[in-house]
């Protein structure tokens, strides 16, 4: 049989969710099922002044209508599950109904419940909210201080915290041969997923039971925050994420819409769906990034940095969602050096609450903000040395021999090879060779520009000590349980929760290399928190980093019990018994052995077991990191801008990324050509903008440019491999890489290419409005 | 369901939907045509709109979708899809800016269910077949239960989203002038992300004399005004010269002066005027060089 790992094996998945098979929320019949609509916030900042339900009510098919007060003494607050430490964190009560205040566009007054979903709707329409519109803040710097509309009562200034890390760098900088100042916004993105959210509620009087299927990464989170917000106890719920069709962060928070559904299941005695539109989407399903950073770089004429000082505001919206603070402070602030070995740093995050819809992970989250201040300071360093962006990141990457490294902020970056991603991709793209064609080309009035990013990210999230330490109100640990069946074929159990990168691929694959069989014997399970003990889901590029060691571990258990088993079969001692390719053998006697199969059908018939050894063969793993893992590389962007236009058109990018081990090189190309497209959306084509009022006036895919697959060139990839040194497998994680690595590059390149104009900055997206407008402002072409 | 609540009426010949339409209307209902449904969709899903009374037309395909030649014309059925435009030799010979223009518009499933006449009777001003039927002055049959009537598309196309159809009325025709000789046909556009609507867009027609002088140049701009801008009038001094490029760009910069366009937050109105130069320059260099090839 062939060995499996490392092997582009097909996706599992894949034959169901291509065919129209697969399994979603939505998907879900019920007898008895009733359907729910949401009346949503048209302003962003309100009094509700009355909501009249008459003649919602009165349509036929109506069951009912339940607005903020309704809910406001039966269930509890949505709550907030990273407080950093130090922060002085102050929380942002969330009714799962606003009851007075509206908070932002999007924010719910009420649900209708119908027999069919055409009825809710219709419904919906009817039920009348008299506001008393107010004024809205919508930028996170604009809204800090005493005397602006405040978003929470309780919070004076719009700041829900204030966190710092390192020391203070005055005297640094003052000293300093030379200092690069700038300001860059993060801009607001929307993590769209194919698949809108969506929640069934079903309660059991009999049992007092409820089954919350729900388009979540983290079922057992759901479950534990839930319990507290609905008063059920955890025995008594259960969370299911079957098929979820992606979410990059924004299906990890717990929302109001999980929680009425809830609520109103209980309250009719009917099971209750609800399914948003892709409308609602824009409006209602957290957001990414949005962030205004002032940063400080301090370094030698020489080109060697020497200190990063960052202030950072970020925009967290109307309420603090689940993870949102823990984003811009312990994901962000504390990986600001990069790959650069700087010897100081230091970071101020005000975190700021606004008019607008709450934002929360969004791939990378933290650390694309933080690369992209990195890598473009980086060049602006090098520019104003008049050194070449490669031979400035060449000085200061952290060496090879310096593993493991630990950085201004403490964190110990596990083992690296930066310089050797960096001249592999200087190979696939023959720069000096790229140069002098650029030169050439702008004496004809034509513009091609190159950007780099030498990128490191932490991930594989993570050490729960260190979660604890950092205020994360939950593990960060993973299980598996692997259960072998009598006839050898075998179920695992994940408390990781994919929501479409392949684990019941990648999973299968570890397995059947470890024991020695087909990966058609092994079913991989997970999302249900009925089936599986206990996990903390998907993010963090965590699932194989993480569910992967677990899984490591506990079938590292079933061959240990396997062997013991074997060897009382076979009559030698234990350590005789050798495993390979699924057979057990006698050392040294070829032909005396037995299969993986027959040892687990002895271990479940039990007639004849080795003394101490129980029956059956399952086990169960609950694996800790020690560490984060780093993935890191170095990405190549070329770009070429039409400055009669103002358009960018991406003409090739080179990715030379270095994950670790790789268990299926098929599924991290795919999740790295993900995480590209999301990234160069960010640099040239996304941005959520919101009016004065707090309108979203992008909340659409007509205004929101989310790419198409023809605006990219063929990505060309490459890798090479530096295993984690603490994980078992070796392996660092993947699925977040392409969207930290790319948005710095394809910038850094648009500005490269419009460097003859003296533009040395632009706020993302680069649209050809801006980079035209850019080009006006200096005189034109 | 996402649309209001709405009848739909779905009639089997031409006559059968006239009479419909007239009657509805007449009874105060309001009425909306469904062509391919590619704008009215998600008009209705977002309830922007939210009719009575749907009379769905895409059982008339025997009447209403064709492409058919006739002396210096080209007559096509307003039920005709795009991607049927889109591949038709006989286009491409005749009319070779529509299979131009075909290929900028929306993506694969658009094509394959949106019409030429839904198109033209949702007169988005950005939208590449009214910049068209405006560029060639296409004439549109309106036809009534009672009354047929045929205008040319400068009298057709009256503001953004208006047009001088009769509630009564439905574009069955239109008929458009095929290529003359000696001459060049070409759309450049400019788009957020390629199928979207244009931010500009601008069409050209240029015609040689046997001397290789321009004898009858034609320039129509879409998404710098309410409706698709005739500029045709401007190009006179272009007629009897052989312009280089920059000729026709400080040609175009003179002409596009007055240009008010609006602008919004993807270009503002500065931007936008830039780009009709850009683009009207482009179109008619384009189109000569055309001319010239052949």
């Amino acid at each position: 049989m062939l060995d499996v790992l490392g092997q582009p094996v097909k996706r599992h998945e894949d034959d169901r969710l291509i065919r129209g098979k697969g399994q979603y929320t939505d998907d879900i019949r019920l007898p008895g099922m009733v359907y729910a609509h949401m009346v949503r916030s048209p302003h962003a900042h309100a009094k509700i002044k009355a909501i009249d339900i008459k003649a919602a009510q009165a349509l036929p098919g109506v069951l009912a209508v339940f607005v903020g007060d309704d809910l406001k003494d039966s269930v509890g607050m949505i709550p907030t599950a990273w407080i950093p430490p130090n922060a002085d964190m102050k929380m942002t009560p969330h009714p799962a109904l606003a009851y007075d205040t509206v908070r932002y566009v999007g924010d719910g007054v009420a649900v209708v419940i119908a027999e069919d979903p055409y009825t809710a709707s219709d419904a919906a329409d009817l039920v009348r909210v008299t506001y008393a519109p107010l004024e809205a803040m919508t930028h996170p710097r604009d809204a800090m201080g005493p005397d602006k509309p405040l978003v929470h009562q309780e919070i004076s200034d719009n700041v829900a915290f204030h966190w710092s890390v390192g020391e203070n760098l005055d005297e640094v900088f003052a000293s300093s041969e030379v200092v690069v100042r700038q300001e860059f916004r993060q801009q607001r993105l929307i993590p769209s997923a194919m698949e809108p959210r969506s929640a069934v509620a079903q309660y059991n009087a009999a049992t007092e039971e409820l089954t919350l299927w729900a388009t979540t990464q983290n079922p057992h989170i759901h479950r534990f925050l839930m319990s507290g917000i609905l008063g059920i106890p955890e025995h008594k719920l259960r969370v299911v994420a079957i098929d979820v069709g992606g979410g990059f962060g924004s299906k990890i928070a717990c929302y109001p819409d999980e929680v009425v559904v809830a609520y109103a299941s209980r309250a009719l005695g009917r099971p209750v769906k609800w399914t948003e539109t892709r409308q609602e989407n824009f409006i209602a399903t957290s957001h990414g990034r949005d962030h205004v950073h002032e940063v400080e770089l301090a370094g030698t004429r020489d080109g060697d940095i020497k200190a990063i000082r960052v202030k950072a505001f970020s925009n967290l919206g109307a309420y603090l969602s689940t993870a949102a603070p823990g984003v811009p402070t312990i994901l962000f602030g504390l990986v600001v050096n990069g790959a650069y070995k700087i010897p100081q740093a230091s970071v101020d995050v005000y975190g700021v609450v606004t008019h607008t819809t709450p934002v929360d992970a969004y791939r990378g989250a933290g650390r694309p903000e933080a690369t992209y201040l990195i890598e473009r300071m980086v060049d602006l360093y090098a520019r104003k040395l008049a050194m070449d962006p490669v031979q400035v990141r060449r000085r200061n990457l952290i060496p090879k021999e310096s593993f493991p490294y630990t950085n201004p902020m403490g964190l110990e970056y596990d083992s690296g090879n930066y310089q050797g991603t960096l001249d592999k991709a200087l190979q696939l793209v023959d720069y000096p060779q790229f140069r002098r064609e650029q030169e050439a080309l702008r004496k004809q009035g034509k513009y091609i520009g190159i950007g780099f990013s030498t990128y490191v990210e932490m991930c594989g999230l993570g050490p729960s000590e260190v979660a604890g330490a950092v205020g994360f109100q939950g593990g960060l640990w993973e299980s598996a349980t692997v259960r072998v069946h009598p006839t050898g074929k075998v179920t695992v159990f994940t408390g990781a929760s994919p929501h479409g990168q392949g684990e019941e691929t990648t999973f299968a694959q570890i397995v059947s290399h470890e024991l020695g069989i087909p990966v058609e014997d092994i079913e991989v399970v997970h999302g249900d928190t009925a089936r599986i003990a206990m996990g903390w889901g998907t993010y963090g590029s965590r699932s194989t980093v993480v569910g992967g060691a677990a899984l490591h571990n506990a079938t590292q258990k079933i061959i240990a019990k396997a062997t013991k088993i074997a060897a009382h079969k076979l009559e030698v001692s234990e350590l005789d018994v050798t495993f390979e390719a699924g057979q057990f053998r006698v050392a040294g006697v070829p032909d005396r052995g037995m299969s993986f199969a027959n040892v687990a059908l002895d271990a479940y018939l039990a007639w004849s077991l080795p003394e101490g050894v129980e029956p059956a063969l399952e086990e169960t793993a609950f694996y800790n990191p020690k560490n984060f893992t780093y993935p890191f590389g170095a990405h190549v962007a070329i770009v070429s801008v039409d400055a009669t236009t103002g358009d960018v058109e991406l003409m090739r990018y080179i990715a030379v990324d270095d994950v670790g081990n790789i268990i299926n090189p098929m599924i991290v190309e795919g999740q790295i050509h993900g995480g590209l497209v999301q990234g160069i959306g960010q640099a040239l084509y996304e941005g959520a903008e919101f009016d004065d009022q707090g309108q979203l006036v992008t909340g659409s895919f007509l205004d929101y440019a989310m790419p198409k697959a023809r605006f990219f060139p063929r990505f060309e990839t490459d890798h090479t491999v530096t295993p984690s040194p603490h994980n078992p497998l070796g392996v660092k994680g993947v699925g977040e890489t392409g969207a930290i690595a790319s948005t710095p590059a394809v910038v850094n390149a648009v500005l490269d290419a419009l460097a003859p104009f003296g533009i040395r900055d632009l706020n993302m997206p680069l649209t050809s409005k801006k980079v035209w407008t850019a080009i006006q402002e200096r005189g034109g072409i | 369901m996402k649309p209001c609540a709405f009848q739909l009426y779905t009639p089997s010949t031409l006559e059968d939907a006239l009479e419909a339409l007239w009657e509805l209307t007449e009874e105060g209902r309001s009425v909306k045509v469904l062509a391919g449904g590619q704008s009215l969709i998600p008009v209705l899903n977002m309830r922007l709109a939210t009719p009575d009374v749907l009379i769905d037309l895409n059982e008339l395909d025997s009447d209403l979708n064709f492409i058919s030649p006739d002396t210096n014309h080209i007559k096509i059925g307003a039920l005709t899809r795009h991607y049927q435009l889109e591949t038709s030799p006989l286009i491409s010979k005749n009319v070779p800016i529509i299979t131009e223009a075909e290929r900028l518009i929306g993506h694969v499933a658009i094509r394959s269910r949106g019409t030429l006449g839904g198109s033209l009777a949702h007169a988005d001003p950005s939208a590449e077949l009214p910049l068209v039927a405006s560029l060639l002055n296409a004439r549109m049959t309106l036809q009534s239960k009672h009354a047929t009537r045929t205008i040319p598309a400068a009298e057709f196309f009256l503001a953004y989203l208006m047009t001088s159809m009769e509630p009564t009325e439905i574009l069955t025709e239109i008929t458009i002038p095929t290529l003359p000789g000696r001459s060049g046909q070409s759309i450049q556009e400019f788009a957020l992300r390629h199928g979207d609507f244009a931010i500009a867009v601008a069409g050209a027609q240029v015609t040689m004399d046997e001397d290789g002088c321009i004898s009858d140049a034609r320039l129509t701009l879409g998404g710098v005004g309410g409706t698709p801008l005739d500029m045709s009038a401007s190009l006179a001094p272009l007629v009897g010269s052989r312009p280089l490029p920059e000729d026709i760009e400080r040609l175009m910069k003179e002409i596009c002066q007055d240009l008010e366009p609006d602008g919004d937050i993807h270009a503002d109105s500065a931007y936008r005027k830039d780009l009709a130069i850009t683009l009207s320059t482009r179109a008619l260099v384009d189109g000569l060089q055309k001319v010239k090839d052949s």
